[in-house]
Parts: C-alpha cells; sequence; structure tokens
C-alpha cells in the first residue's frame, strides 16, 4: 500500500563495503523477491528497510516520507527463526498486538477493547488454521505452525509493507507449499507491499511479481571487501515470464546456488 | 576394528557371570560408554541416598566411640543428645527472656535474608533491565555496577555497623550489597541476551520502551531472575551468619557462634542442619515458583 523509493544506497561495516548503488523503486502492492548468494547483503537490504539497520549513503523513502531509522508499525517483518515470542501462547502471541497497538502504562488493552481484540485474534487463528493450537506456546508448535502465527501477528499489525526474512528457509518442501498459499492468499486480501529475502529462485519466481538479483560486479582481488553487491538483475513478472524456464535458469545461473530443474519443480507447484 | 569390538562384546558375555556354563550364543548386551548408560529412577535414588548414608554411618560411628570411652565427650553427642538439645530450644521457654529460642532465632534470622535478597532482587530486576535495555542508561551505571561487584563485602561490614549502627538496617544492607552488584550484572546481560529478532518484531507491532520492558523483557528475564534468586542465596547466608556473629542479640549464626564458647556441638549441629533444611525448602519454593511465574520455560514439567 506504500511505495518504496530506493536510489543511491550504499551500507560499509567499517571498511567492508556491503552495498553500494542500490537503486529501485517498488510501486504499491508490488511483491518483490530478492534473490542473490550467500553474504551478498540482500538480508542487509531488508535490514535497512526495516529500521533495525541504518544506510550509510543514499536516500530511502517509503510512502513519500523518508524512512524513519527505527522499526514502526508501518512495516511488518517475519524472520526465519525468533519469529514469534516464545513466552505467550499462540492466542495471546495475537492479543499483543493491540496491547502494544494501545500503548497504555500497563501495555494490555481492556474490557471491551480487549473483547474485540480476542475476537480479531481468534478470527486470524482460524484463518491460518491455528484454532486448535491457541493455548500451545510456541516451543511446542511445529516450525510451519509458528511461521503461520507468526504472518498471522505481523498481518493483525496492518503493516503497510510486509518484510519476509528467509521465512520459509527452515521448513520441508510440503509444508513450503502449504505456506506459499497461504501467503498469497493474504497477499490478495490485504494487498500490502511485499519484500522477501529467499534462497530459493523457485519460490522467487512462483511468489514473486519480481525478482531482484542481488550480486557483485566489481572484483578487488587484493581487497575483496572494496567492493559491495548491488541489483545486477531486475526482472519484472508477468504470466509468460513466471513460467519462462528461460529466465529462471539466468538468474539461477547468476546466484549460482540452486539448480535450475530443482527450482522449475517449486514454481510448478 | 570390527573384531575388536566383537571381543569386547564376548569378554561382557563371559564376564557378566549369566551363569550358564556354555554360552553358545552371548546374548545381544552391548556395553555402553559411560556418558550414554542412563541411570533408572530407582537407582539414581539409591545412589543419591548412598552419600548421605555414608557420612551418617561414619558419624554415628565416630561418635559411638568417642562416647565409649568419654561419657560427657562433647566434641562428637549422640543424635539422641542432639536431638533432646533441639526439641528444649524448640519447645521450652528460654529461662531469662521466656522465648523459645529456636523460633525467635529463625524468624530474626529469615526476616533479614528475605529482607536483604528482596531489595537485591528489587535492584537487579529495575537496574538490570534499564541497564540491559536502554544503552544510554548502560553507560551511565554499567562501568559503577561492574566495579562495585569486586568490592569484597564482608571488607564493608565494618563501614556499615559505623555507618548505620549495629541494627538490622546495617545487616540488610550487608545482605543487599553482597548480593545485588552480581544480580544486577547477570540480569543485565540476560536482557542484551534478548535476540534482536524479538525486539524488533516487538516494535513493529507497535510497542514503547515502555510497554516493550512490561510484555517482552520482564516475561523473558523472570526465570532468569528466579536462578539468579536461588544462586544469590548461598552468599546471602553467608552474609548473615557473618554479620550475626559479629553483632546481634538473637538469630541463628548469633546462636551457633554464640554456644561455640561451651562447646555446644549439640546445639551447632542441629542448628546447622536447620539452616539447611530451610534453606533447601527456599530453593524448592523458588523452582516451583518458577514453573509456576514462567511455564513456557519448562516444557517437560508443563507437560
Amino acid at each position: 500500500m506504500s511505495r518504496i523509493v530506493v536510489h543511491g544506497l550504499e551500507k560499509s561495516y567499517g571498511d567492508a563495503r556491503v552495498l553500494e548503488r542500490v537503486n529501485v523503486t517498488a510501486e504499491a502492492g508490488e511483491f518483490l523477491s530478492l534473490v542473490g548468494a550467500s553474504g551478498c547483503g540482500k538480508s542487509t537490504f531488508l535490514r535497512i528497510l526495516l529500521g533495525q539497520e541504518q544506510q550509510s549513503s543514499g536516500v530511502v523513502i517509503v510512502g513519500d516520507r523518508p524512512i524513519i531509522p527505527e522499526p514502526t508499525p508501518q512495516r511488518g517483518i517475519v524472520f526465519q527463526r525468533y519469529s514469534v515470542f516464545p513466552h505467550l501462547t499462540a492466542v495471546q502471541n495475537l492479543l499483543l498486538v493491540a496491547d502494544f497497538r494501545s500503548g497504555g502504562p500497563f501495555g494490555r488493552v481492556f474490557g471491551a477493547r480487549r473483547r474485540s481484540a480476542r475476537q480479531e485474534a481468534e478470527a486470524m487463528l482460524e484463518r491460518v488454521g491455528l484454532a486448535h493450537a491457541r493455548d500451545l506456546y510456541p516451543a511446542s508448535l511445529s516450525g510451519g505452525m509458528q511461521q503461520r502465527l507468526a504472518i498471522a501477528q505481523t498481518l493483525l499489525g496492518r503493516p503497510q509493507i510486509l518484510l519476509l526474512d528467509e521465512p520459509f528457509g527452515a521448513l520441508d518442501p510440503g509444508i513450503r507449499v502449504e505456506m506459499h498459499e497461504l501467503l498469497t492468499e493474504l497477499w490478495t486480501e490485504h494487498g500490502m507491499t511485499v519484500v522477501m529475502v529467499t534462497h530459493d529462485i523457485g519460490e522467487a519466481f512462483k511468489l514473486g511479481t519480481r525478482v531482484l538479483v542481488f550480486d557483485k560486479v566489481r572484483h578487488d582481488p587484493q581487497f575483496p571487501s572494496a567492493y559491495g553487491a548491488t541489483i545486477t538483475y531486475d526482472l519484472k513478472l508477468d504470466r509468460k515470464t513466471r513460467a519462462s524456464s528461460h529466465h529462471l535458469a539466468k538468474v539461477a545461473a547468476m546466484v549460482g546456488t540452486t539448480r535450475p530443474d530443482t527450482a522449475m519443480a517449486t514454481t510448478a507447484s | 576394528m570390527l573384531a575388536k569390538e566383537m571381543s569386547a562384546r564376548d569378554e561382557v558375555s563371559e564376564t557378566g557371570g549369566e551363569g550358564t556354563v556354555r554360552p553358545s550364543r552371548p546374548r545381544p548386551r552391548v556395553r555402553l560408554r559411560m556418558i550414554n548408560a542412563k541411570v533408572s529412577r530407582g537407582s539414581a535414588l539409591f545412589l543419591g541416598c548412598l552419600p548421605f548414608l555414608f557420612v551418617a554411618v561414619a558419624y554415628l560411628i565416630a561418635s559411638a566411640q568417642r562416647l565409649a570411652v568419654n561419657l560427657s565427650d562433647k566434641l562428637l553427642p549422640s543424635p539422641a543428645q542432639m536431638w533432646s538439645a533441639f526439641l528444649d530450644l524448640a519447645t521450652v521457654p528460654d529461662k531469662r527472656s521466656g522465648d523459645l529460642i529456636l523460633w525467635v532465632d529463625t524468624y530474626a534470622s529469615l526476616l533479614r535474608l528475605f529482607a536483604g535478597v528482596g531489595v537485591a532482587t528489587f535492584a537487579a530486576l529495575s537496574l538490570g533491565i534499564a541497564i540491559g535495555f536502554i544503552p544510554r542508561v548502560r553507560a551511565f551505571l554499567l562501568p559503577l555496577v561492574t566495579v562495585v561487584c569486586v568490592i569484597p563485602p564482608l571488607a564493608l561490614l565494618p563501614i556499615l555497623f559505623i555507618a548505620l549502627g549495629l541494627g538490622e538496617t546495617a545487616k540488610i544492607t550487608l545482605i543487599a550489597l553482597g548480593v545485588a552488584p552480581v544480580m544486577v550484572r547477570d540480569i543485565a546481560n540476560r536482557v542484551m541476551e534478548l535476540p534482536p529478532e524479538l525486539v524488533a518484531k516487538a516494535q513493529t507491532l507497535g510497542g514503547n520502551s515502555w510497554t516493550m520492558v512490561l510484555r517482552l523483557v520482564l516475561p523473558q528475564v523472570m526465570p532468569r531472575l528466579i536462578t539468579c534468586v536461588r544462586l544469590a542465596l548461598g552468599p546471602a547466608w553467608l552474609f548473615l551468619i557473618a554479620a550475626e556473629a559479629i553483632a546481634s542479640t538473637e538469630g541463628l549464626g548469633y546462636r551457633i557462634f554464640l554456644v561455640r564458647r561451651y562447646l555446644s556441638m549439640d546445639v551447632i549441629l542441629p542448628y546447622v542442619a536447620w539452616i539447611t533444611l530451610l534453606a533447601v525448602i527456599t530453593d524448592w519454593l523458588l523452582v516451583r515458583l518458577s514453573q509456576a511465574v514462567s511455564p513456557w520455560a519448562h516444557p517437560a514439567e508443563a507437560r
């Protein structure tokens, strides 16, 4: 629901440059898949969008204002690990959203607002298929259930932008397909802008409306960390390109990790 | 390699003494490494009791031997002597003051102990969370806490007695000062170890600094805080008894040091056992408290 504009973004840790000359404009409602080899800075890019880290130089605009340099409810996040609060049961995890929202001195809503928050939480649990697990702690939920809970929790916060950091990286292939369907449905319902980091190129093509490849274009053999990665390939997907093995193979070759045939299989599923 | 294992297995079946003369087919019993051999509930109980039994028997023998030589020996009193001395203190009012000494001592000591540890716990919770969660407070207070941590508390005792008098305040302050700095550091560390993902997520859900303390940090450090208190109770007893030994008119530590002058081992030993019992009960209660307050941190017991 908000556009993201990134211009001339650069990120360095001391002497080591991770990202450089990153320019991208995402229209509201787009689904961006970020792929690239490990350690190429795509997660750093996501953390900058989240506000957990700040760019060394360049401009990031979310909506029509420069990004606020700390995490805010404008941008929701689902991590691969530590995605939900382990000290709260499933339903408490969802109620927490209303509690935090209220901002009161007790960090908790009461009375009629609590009842409506509870109804909303129950409905959301039902929506993501966790109604039977409402009173379980995350430790006794499976990986897939935890990620479903995490997505439900994030969506209850009604973010304009949804950030996903390898959300399905630790899940079994079967569960992963299930999660893809859920995420696609929720994205269609809510219509927010999504930025997803993934290792799985098939997943990137299947879910995204646009695939961005991060890679290093300049190399200094004497000082490998002198240059950072940038966006080397920006592919808008429509029904034709999504299924095209040609594009998939091209991106797979750039990233150099996944075999195109397995990626093709994911896209088809 | 395989042959070696096979021969080892044969050895087991032979030395194991299965009773058969000709073990035509060795039973498929594998000798596990020491670190993998599980202990059943019953044998764990038995093994756990053994050292206690050993100490008790050794004491009984030594005591009986000494008493056989000299009936009025005071160093190793018999269980009966200790029991009667203990009963006297617990049930017979003191001639001079009319108090039941054991209960007066216990009440005075526990009050000091819990007041001191309570103050320390409150300090650990408030300061620890502030230092761990808020960078500005960390920069301001962490150096001080780190330095205070290395001061030997008993060296402060004379200062406390001079500054605060010989009353309860000095003793409670000693206990609190003795255990609080370590607890503050521990809690601060625990808060700093919170996964940054959780803190970031809480902010994206609309948490502010205060509500995150209430709903994220506090519940997350609760199990650690209770562990901290359990660990701090050991030193707390030490400081309590030291303070009571030096300046007091009642208390468990005071009594032990008072009767030491008369070599009254029949009072000292039951008092030590009584203190041990109190400490064990406190510890057990704290474990139960942790299970009740943070069931998520004890998945095995909760389910």
